[in-house]
């Protein structure tokens, strides 16, 4: 029983390479050229395929679905993992289950085959046991979801060059616009000081920016702070922001809803400062000053200062 | 042009998860409604091509019938109308929701030069409506964006990526799925929500096939219902919260 992985050369590769050993003898899919040292029987090598194009990769993929006939088809549940599954999903009428976090059981039975897995909701909030009724299951892996095996292989390598059509290529990056980013970077950052509706106005992030300097940090936000226009979307935590996974993540006036907490649940710890004891944020936080964050903020930027000064 | 946003009502589920006794959908009895952030800023995007280039706005919901106030809102922000398909109360996947808006897209007499999605549903996530719309319907389609814009027959689409963005080009008609900051969606004044009651909507009723990803049960993950450790009140507690950052080793 072969399963095939759409690989990148990255750590949700291997996330997702883990997910699908439980499924069968895992061959892998690369475009371009193979990671390194994939634990894996074998990796077809798609040549010829030049900027990234969805339909192209879905057109090699479905080349060597054809030729190793497997029983399941999997991808890290990056944007073009993703992208590159609903394609062959729609193209062969397929179900595709996406951001899968465990296999639970694979059945053949009498009225088809079908198979069982745990998938996330909700940006990671909400758990999901789902039955995907197909004889080739399409399963994306959630990011970040499982551990990756320390492993290593020296698989075979057999390159081939897709035969692709001319429609395969109108959706396809015809430039790429570099934009120097300034700062520390918010997916990045070791340490994140975030500001919701209890920072009351764009000016009020002052405050929050001189904490941030001292602390080498990056500066975040809640959705009700860029729809306010009070700081621009790129600074936006969250389930439809960035998802950050720093040591300390230090929510300021922010309540805690599950849509915020998708953004920062990978963070190593939590502080909030809030002035509601009873704010939700509580039940995710590690630590938390109860408090006005117009008083406390400054309070803890001057004893890091006091620190710091010889 | 003509464009169709396609979205979904969601419960605005506040700060816990809290599921029904049968573990097959969220309690929804105390929560308000809403649509994905991508989506809402889809709309937006939408009424601006229109209000750039000409044309009208349909917004598509496949949901129960309380998903009209969600049609109204996006009415309210400048489209001009709305379709409903009812969805008899049950969860459809997301082969049956894409098979259910390409023929309601093909009911459609004058047809849509562009067909505008989420990157992703809010609740269910599937990454997929739209992709499966495009194909159906032999449209090319561009995921993820943070940009679009129209001239001549075609659309200049562009994702944030690492290091900047990649822009594709594509002739229309066209399907593109969109994220929450390609714009900042206008607050609907109080006229535009009245005249948004008085906007057309048209109900249909679609047949739900049996799903092929078949939802089995929901469970709120591990990890929800901590108690934080309080570290103190007010601006006294700096010396303490400095003491958690050095054992950190972040400050
Ligand atoms: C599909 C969907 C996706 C979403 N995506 C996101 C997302 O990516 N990111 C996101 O953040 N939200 C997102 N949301 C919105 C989310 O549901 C909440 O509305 C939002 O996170 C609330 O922001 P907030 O905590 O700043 O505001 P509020 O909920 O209003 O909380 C303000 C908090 O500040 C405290 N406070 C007030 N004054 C002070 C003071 N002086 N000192 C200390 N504390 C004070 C209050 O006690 C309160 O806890 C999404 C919603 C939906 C439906
Ligand atoms: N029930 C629905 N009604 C209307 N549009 C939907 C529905 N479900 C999904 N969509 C659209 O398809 C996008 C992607 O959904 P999904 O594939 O479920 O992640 C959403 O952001 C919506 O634009």
């Amino acid at each position: 029983m072969t399963v095939l992985v759409l690989v990148d050369d990255d750590d949700l590769t291997r996330q997702a390479l883990t997910l699908a050993s439980g499924l069968g003898e895992v061959e892998a899919l690369a475009i371009g050229s193979a990671p390194e040292g994939l634990p894996v029987e074998r990796v077809w090598v798609a040549e010829g395929v030049q900027a990234y194009a969805p339909g192209a990769w879905a057109t090699a993929l479905e080349e060597v679905i054809d030729r190793t006939s497997p029983t399941a088809v999997v991808a890290p549940g990056t944007n073009r993992g993703n992208e590159v599954l609903a394609h062959v999903a729609a193209r062969r009428d397929l179900p595709l289950a996406a951001n899968c976090t465990r296999v639970l059981a694979q059945d053949s039975g009498s009225r088809g085959s079908t198979l069982d897995v745990t998938r996330v909701r909700w940006g990671g909030s909400l758990l999901e046991e789902a039955r995907v009724h197909s004889e080739l299951p399409l399963l994306s892996v959630a990011p970040h979801a499982l551990a990756a095996a320390e492993q290593a292989g020296s698989p075979a390598i057999e390159s081939f060059t897709p035969a692709l059509t001319d429609a395969d290529l109108v959706v396809r990056v015809s430039e790429h616009v570099d934009e120097v980013s300034t700062g520390v970077s918010l997916a990045e950052a070791k340490v994140v000081v975030s500001g919701g509706r209890g920072v009351g106005s764009a000016d009020g992030f002052g405050i929050l920016e001189e904490l941030a300097a001292v602390l080498d940090a990056a500066v975040g936000c809640s959705r009700v702070v860029t729809s306010a226009g009070w700081r621009p979307h790129t600074d936006q935590v969250g389930q439809t922001g960035t998802k950050v996974s720093p040591d300390l993540y230090i929510a300021c006036g922010i309540s805690g809803a599950t849509q915020h907490i998708a953004g920062c649940k990978g963070a190593k710890k939590i502080l909030a400062i809030n002035s509601d004891a009873e704010a939700p944020i509580l039940a995710s936080a590690d630590y938390a000053v109860i408090g006005d964050l117009t008083e406390i903020v400054p309070a803890i930027t001057a004893e890091l200062r006091k620190a710091q000064s010889p | 042009m003509r464009i169709l946003v396609c979205v979904k009502r969601v419960p605005l589920t506040g700060g816990k998860m809290v599921l029904t006794a049968d573990e097959q959908s969220l309690e929804t009895r105390h929560l308000g409604f809403t649509i994905s952030p991508h989506e809402e800023c889809g709309v937006e995007e939408a009424v601006r091509l229109v209000e750039q280039h000409g044309g009208e706005v349909t917004v598509l919901a496949l949901g129960p019938p309380e998903a009209e106030e969600q049609i109204r809102e996006t009415l309210a922000i400048g489209a001009d109308r709305g379709i409903l398909l009812a969805d008899g109360g049950e969860e459809w996947d997301p082969q049956a929701t894409a098979a259910a808006i390409v023929a309601a897209v093909q009911a459609d007499a004058e047809g849509f030069d562009l067909i505008v999605f989420g990157n992703e549903s809010a609740d269910s996530g599937n990454y997929q409506v739209g992709i499966r719309v495009a194909h159906a319907l032999g449209r090319p389609v561009v995921t993820g964006l943070k940009g679009v814009s129209v001239e001549d027959g075609r659309a200049r689409c562009e994702q944030e990526v690492a290091g900047g963005r990649d822009v594709y080009d594509v002739p229309l008609p066209a399907v593109v799925t969109v994220l929450e900051g390609i714009n900042l969606p206008r607050y609907p004044s109080v006229p535009a929500k009245l005249r948004a009651r008085q906007k057309p909507i048209e109900a249909r009723t679609p047949e739900r096939p049996a799903p092929r990803l078949e939802k089995l049960r929901l469970a709120v993950p591990a990890g929800q219902g901590k108690q934080a450790e309080i570290l103190g009140q007010g601006p006294d507690a700096a010396p303490a919260v400095v003491e958690v950052m050095r054992e950190l080793g972040v400050a």
